[in-house]
């Protein structure tokens, strides 16, 4: 298997080159499948290698292809890096990739450019792959800067729609930026240790002093990186309005795979971020904002997929919480669950929005039980395990975060334990109003209701399975069972530990999951009374007021960042163009140009046409280089 | 024969007289008004260089001069066809050789 | 004997050329020049270039200028249809042209120090000795210039031809 690795991300690249180059011509029963087996392909090598790595725990796969660049003394080979970390992540895009390209089979079979969509899913998935795959930074970056374009082009998938565009060059801009940051870390690293493999420069790491500023200057510059593609404050902006593109996509780039890769970065950088504490700390205080804020909009969203876009951040924000704290594995471990049932909820929200035509706003759905049983159990078990229930799986990572959380500072614990609870409340309020009391959508609408095809329903379940035994990876010290992603990412992630703050104790780990299943069981009640019993609709947008107004309109952020980068932008361009541009370039330029006209048009007067003055000029003109000939 | 006329008469005044009948096929282009006057004026400045390249061959002894004028005889000869059959044309068309006539060679 | 010989031809030759430029009709023009070519074919003569002094007769005196005669009678050219320039236009020709000649003697007066280093061959331009040359070093611009006639022989035709209605 080991010899294989390279076909993992090629197959999805062969999908995408038969339905990107016969799009239309790929009848549309085949496309589908052939994007969804060569998934499926990556997937069954994946565990292949995930097999061979179990058995041994030091075996890590390196293969080097080619000599890719190569520039004065440096050379970068172009190699894949398989090891304990990469290996999760690939067995988690190529096995919930695999989901959602069924799932996306029986969502787009109306769809006219039915090929074109599974091509881009196959690039992005060929891209993420590359990312994680890559054995240097910059085969990581060119799988980051590839999901990035992919993520663009589906944001925009419906072109025709102009809004949809905006949000795609939204995305795209907004990443731009933080690919920035990555790309002058990566200057800096290579300047630091005169490579970009990362054998090499986490040797090099290890064998600096604690606390270099220049590991500073490093991890942060990463971490901006970071920010944008995993959608973190405050360069979050994009993901809420990147639910333009089709909800598969939502599910599979802007939940399960894309937005944690900068995730997977931090923790493969582990051991730059143990040696530099203070980036750390940042990387928890933005990870924690980030989960409150995001938190805090989530609750008046009105738009199913822009709820489960601000959870999504929220999530994130969890995760870089966790790797700000140190916690590495706990970190992945809340990727790997949030992967199953943040997937799973965007995929029952498609299956949602296609039963009702369309319709997004949950202020018109409710009482989809009935029509939808599928998807509703479905959704209450991701609804379960993103609010921390037990046994599902978001408990235990959840549990996990904020037990590390705890070790590390009481302040950082508590502001999530907050955002924790918001999370169980916007999505209780979510799963309530979609799914109980009465339906309030037209009679048009209620007439259509239907459960999804096949096709759609078994991802759906598949996903809720793996939702629910998903947390069993990594139980509490406390169950005194073994943590198996613990265990299993020691290697990688054993430097890191070597840092670690100590564990919480078995007394903390007892009062956390009590304490925590009573509110939980507090809040569905209190939510269940006022969306059920009460049967409470949030208001039309207009007559929201308050601080819930400000909440709504997800705290001004876009308005401010109009305000205060685009507009300034805007003005310094047009004065740019009209002043510095049209007014002062454009008058030398042309200057010269009326210059030279004029100066032929005297010239040409010379020009008289009689042949015989030309022959006189000649002359003149010879003699004259025969005198200078004398002089000379 | 033996000896040359070299040794008489010194390459110099050859020179000379090839300049001579070159400046005045120059003059003589720029003098007249009539195209066939300029046309001949031109092998004279052609016959001018070819008198200098057979003296500079003989003085040399090497026949490269010679062919080089041989060459030289063969492009004039295919010049005159061919500008002399522009030139009827042109006469056809404007009823006269006049130079000044022909000013319509500017932008 | 030869000096003497070159002294005269050198005369005779600057003396046509010079009616070449100022005679009234063009007839005469055309004669002086053939004359003027005689005499350049006797300096080649004195110079023991005697084939080139063959060929330059049969084809300057005996074709080129007959073409010329041919074309002054075909246009009926006389001395009362010849422009003439004004006095202005004529005296800057003749003093560009001096002045050329001054300047073109005065760089060619290097010329004052070269000796013939040899003895001459007297050879050299004969039938035998150029043909030699001509067909073996010189091939291919001999093919060349053949092709070089072809085209001016279609293009004198083409040109010349009466332009049909």
């Amino acid at each position: 298997m080991t010899n294989l690795i390279w076909l993992i991300p090629i197959l999805p690249l062969l999908g995408f080159l038969i339905n990107g180059i016969g799009n239309k011509n790929v009848p549309r029963s085949v496309s589908g499948w052939i994007a969804s087996l060569s998934v499926l392909g990556s997937f069954i090598i994946s565990i292949g290698a995930f097999g061979t790595l179990m058995a041994d725990p030091n075996l890590v796969i390196k293969a080097d292809y080619f000599e890719w660049l190569s520039a004065g003394s440096f050379t970068l080979d172009f190699g894949f890096l398989v090891d304990r970390l990469s290996i999760v992540m690939l067995l988690v895009i190529t096995g919930v990739g695999f989901l959602i390209h069924v799932y996306s089979i029986g969502y787009m079979h109306e769809e006219e450019d039915y090929a074109r969509y599974f091509a881009y899913l196959n690039l992005f998935v060929f891209f993420m792959l590359l990312l994680v795959l890559g054995s240097s930074y910059v085969l990581m970056f060119v799988g980051w800067e590839g999901v990035g374009l992919c993520s663009y082009l589906l944001i925009g998938f419906w072109f025709k729609n102009n809004a949809y565009n905006d949000a795609a060059k939204k995305a795209f801009i907004m990443n731009r930026i933080g690919d920035l940051g990555f790309l002058l870390g990566m200057f800096l690293i290579f300047q630091t240790f005169g490579s970009l493999e990362y054998d090499t420069v986490f040797a090099g790491a290890r064998q600096m002093t604690f606390d270099q500023p220049v590991l500073t200057a490093i991890t942060l510059l990463l971490f901006v990186g970071a920010m944008g593609k995993s959608a973190q404050i405050p360069l979050y902006t994009w993901l809420p309005d990147a639910m333009a593109g089709p909800t598969p996509v939502s599910a599979l780039i802007h939940a399960a795979t894309m937005v944690t890769a900068g995730i997977y970065m931090v923790v493969r950088s582990n051991v730059l971020y143990v040696m530099a504490p203070f980036s750390s700390e940042v990387v928890a205080f933005v990870g924690l904002l980030t989960a409150l804020m995001a938190g805090l909009i989530g609750l008046k969203q009105n738009d199913i997929k822009k709820v489960l876009a601000y959870s999504t951040v929220s999530q994130l924000g969890f995760m870089f919480v966790a790797l700000g704290v140190g916690a590495y594995t706990t970190a992945l471990f809340h990727v790997v669950t949030h992967a199953f049932f943040k997937a799973l909820l965007f995929l029952c929200a498609g299956s949602v929005i296609h039963a009702m035509g369309g319709e997004q706003d949950i202020r018109k759905m409710g009482g989809l039980k009935k029509a939808l049983p599928v998807t509703h159990l479905t959704f209450l078990i991701g609804t379960l395990a993103i609010a921390g229930a037990p046994p599902f799986a978001g408990f235990f990572s959840k549990d996990e975060i904020l037990a590390g959380a705890w070790t590390h500072s009481y302040l950082i614990f508590g502001i999530l334990a907050v955002s924790a609870i918001l999370t169980a409340v916007y999505m209780f309020r979510l799963y309530y109003l979609t799914f109980h009391g009465e339906f309030r959508g037209s009679k048009h609408q209620q007439e259509h209701l239907h459960e999804s095809p096949i096709s759609m329903t078994v991802p759906l379940m598949v996903l809720a399975v793996l939702s629910t035994v998903g947390g069993f990876l990594g139980m509490p010290e406390i169950f005194h069972m073994p943590h198996f992603l613990n265990n299993f990412l020691e290697p990688v992630t054993g430097w890191a530990d070597l840092y670690a703050h100590g564990h919480a104790s078995h007394t903390f780990e007892y009062t956390l999951i009590g304490s925590s299943m009573v509110l939980l069981i507090v809040i569905i009640y209190l939510v269940y009374n006022k969306y059920v019993k009460d049967a409470h609709v949030p208001k039309a947008d207009h007559l929201v007021t308050g601080f819930q107004n400000v909440l709504a309109n997800k705290f001004y952020v876009d308005e401010f960042y109009n305000t205060f980068i685009t507009k300034p932008l805007n003005v310094l361009s047009s004065f740019s163009y009209n002043w510095i541009e049209k007014g002062f370039i454009d008058r030398i330029v042309n200057s010269f140009g009326y210059l030279t006209n004029g100066a032929s048009g005297v010239l040409r007067l010379v020009q008289s046409g009689h042949i015989g003055l030309y022959i006189i000029a000649m002359v003149i003109a010879v003699i004259l280089m025969f005198v200078f000939k004398m002089i000379i | 024969m033996g000896s040359s006329i070299l040794e008489l008469v010194h390459i110099n005044n050859y020179v000379m007289l090839a300049a001579i009948l070159f400046a005045i096929g120059v003059m003589g282009v720029m003098f007249r008004r009539n195209t066939i006057i300029i046309f001949m004026c031109i092998e004279l400045m052609l016959n001018a260089v070819n008198l200098l390249l057979v003296a500079f061959s003989t003085m040399h002894s090497d026949p490269g001069g010679q062919v080089m004028v041989f060459f030289i005889m063969a492009v004039a000869a295919a010049e005159v066809a061919v500008g002399l059959a522009i030139l009827v044309m042109i006469y056809r068309n404007v009823k006269s050789v006049d130079i000044d006539i022909l000013n319509k060679l500017k932008w | 004997m030869s000096k003497i010989a070159f002294f005269v031809l050198a005369f005779l030759s600057i003396f046509s050329a010079m009616m070449v430029v100022f005679s009234r009709k063009p007839v005469h023009s055309v004669l002086s020049l053939i004359f003027c070519f005689f005499t350049i074919a006797g300096h080649y003569i004195l110079l023991n270039a005697q084939f080139l002094a063959a060929v330059h007769i049969i084809v300057y005196a005996g074709a080129i200028m007959v073409l010329f005669l041919f074309v002054i009678m075909l246009l009926n050219l006389n001395a009362e249809s010849e422009p003439h320039k004004t006095s202005a236009g004529k005296i800057a020709a003749v003093v560009s042209g001096g002045l050329l000649l001054l300047v073109l003697v005065s760089v060619l007066k290097s010329t004052d120090g070269l000796q013939l280093s040899a003895a001459p061959d007297s050879q050299v331009g004969m039938v035998k000795n150029l043909g030699m040359v001509l067909y073996d070093k010189y091939m291919l611009p001999f093919e060349v210039s053949a092709l070089l006639f072809l085209t001016a022989m279609i293009g004198a035709t083409m040109i010349g031809k009466k332009e049909l209605d």
